[in-house]
């Protein structure tokens, strides 16, 4: 129930809530979504989209980040195990 | 697909493994409290593979689930109401009511429509405005934008024919239910990422203090969980519980701004019970009473019909993760995703579907290594 998909924000159709409206890709498939929770997202950016309404902008800084921590803690346990 | 693919990269997810492996001294108890996180954990063998570290124990976190008896009545009452069409998420037709699901009545000529969003019964009404529509409203607070949406939009549009039987539930007043039952074995939570992206994660504070429990806001994808699950061990381990969030790509502290004031413009907190788990403080939205043209329940002069779960699912037991779905007697006999006995074998995110779903694949060929 609480299953929600990223997808691209391709262009805004309506900017008037509760009926922002904008167009959204998803992986080849492009839907109108209701954008009135994320009224500042522009074109280019990632919603998270759930129930046909986008919840959230998605931070590709903060993703960038958990990933970048986690490509370090590899290099240090492989650095680690590399000891004599 | 960005933002999908790198969270189930098996190098990140190895990396992981290997450091929640170090970093255990003995085997924790962590409950993921959303049936999405439930399927996910199942279906990338993540279970499996920390068997001896963790036990995994599956949480409430299934709207379809946790909807009583008595509202699927209600829901039941109105598709069989002349010229009024019923519309529901797919998971909810299959739910058997006392006697009945939403899909037998609509095999037998009631007006039941799946509908992907409450949006598009908003459509529905416009365009049969000689009909009543009943958008039949379940979820958790994930959910709860898109129904305030079609409120509002229905006022926008001074719609006479549209109504909402409203059934949505509150994840943390279920948590501290969970936490206050004298057999608790939950030791951390991964809180619900996607409920979290609405809501904000501040309010778990006061859960953390009281109950000296880790809440670690989790996603979706393998990496995501296995991340969750290394922060909650880590504060476990350290003795110092916290709240922190592992699913900062989408959730925030504070949530959505426009969301949350949506659902407390539209909706109030009410006492709620949830199947299985009895009447939860606080665990249900309502209307508020400037919308009561848009409430079902008072629009058809229609309560909770009386109704009871005659069935012998445990869904209560399994629901506050007391018991594992394969552990229950009926599991994979008398109860299976086509005849289920109870909700967590009908719905998308039941824990007894997941396994059912899932188990069926040898223990070590888990997707997280493979894929």
């Amino acid at each position: 129930m609480c299953l929600a998909v990223p997808g691209k924000l391709v262009r805004w159709l309506d900017r008037e809530p509760p009926f922002c409206r904008a167009e959204i890709q998803f992986e080849g498939i492009t839907r109108v979504c209701n954008l009135s929770c994320v009224p500042d997202a522009q074109a280019g950016d990632f919603v998270i989209v759930h129930a046909g309404v986008a919840i959230s902008t998605l931070d590709a800084q903060a993703a960038a980040q958990i990933l970048a921590d986690l490509s370090r803690m590899a290099e240090i346990e492989q650095s680690t195990e590399d000891l004599p | 697909m960005k933002f999908v693919d790198e969270f189930r990269d098996p190098q990140h997810a190895a990396t992981l493994l290997a450091a929640i492996r170090r970093s255990v001294s003995r085997r924790w108890t962590i409950m993921e409290v959303c049936g999405g996180q439930t399927h996910s954990l199942l279906r990338y063998g993540i279970e499996d593979e920390l068997q001896d570290l963790v036990e995994l124990v599956h949480g409430p976190g299934c709207p379809v689930c946790v909807t009583p008896v008595a509202a699927i009545e209600a829901a039941l009452a109105l598709a069989t109401r002349p010229q009024t069409i019923l519309a529901s998420f797919g998971d909810m037709l299959r739910v058997p009511g006392s006697r009945k699901s939403l899909l037998q009545v609509r095999a037998a000529g009631g007006d039941v429509r799946i509908v992907y969003s409450p949006l598009d019964a908003i459509v529905l009404a416009q365009r049969e405005p000689e009909r009543q529509v009943v958008f039949f409203a379940v979820g958790f607070e994930t959910t709860a934008p898109a129904t305030a949406l079609a409120v509002l939009q229905a006022a926008r549009l001074e719609l006479k024919n549209f109504s909402v039987l409203c059934s949505h539930v509150r994840v943390q007043p279920a948590m501290e239910q969970i936490l206050l039952a004298p057999d608790c074995r939950v030791e951390g939570f991964l809180a619900a990422g996607h409920v979290c992206t609405v809501l904000g994660y501040e309010s778990y504070e006061e859960l953390v203090g009281r109950f000296r429990v880790p809440v670690v806001v989790t996603g979706f994808e393998p990496v995501d969980l296995l991340a969750g699950i290394h922060e909650c061990i880590r504060q476990l381990e350290s003795g110092q519980p916290a709240v922190a969030n592992q699913y900062g790509r989408s959730a925030r502290a504070t949530g959505n701004p426009a969301a949350r004031r949506m659902i407390d413009q539209v909706f109030a907190p009410r006492d709620r019970a949830w199947r299985g788990m009895g009447v939860i403080p606080g665990g249900g939205l309502e209307l508020r009473p400037q919308w009561e043209q848009f409430d079902a329940r008072r629009k058809f002069n229609l309560e909770d019909l009386a109704g009871c779960d005659v069935s012998d699912c445990p869904s209560g037991a399994v629901l506050a993760g007391r018991l594992r779905p394969p552990d229950c007697p009926h599991f994979g006999k008398s109860c299976t995703p086509e005849h289920p006995l109870g909700a967590p074998m009908v719905s998308a995110e039941g824990a007894c579907a997941a396994y059912f779903r899932y188990r069926a694949a040898p223990v070590g060929q888990a997707e997280v290594h493979t894929s």
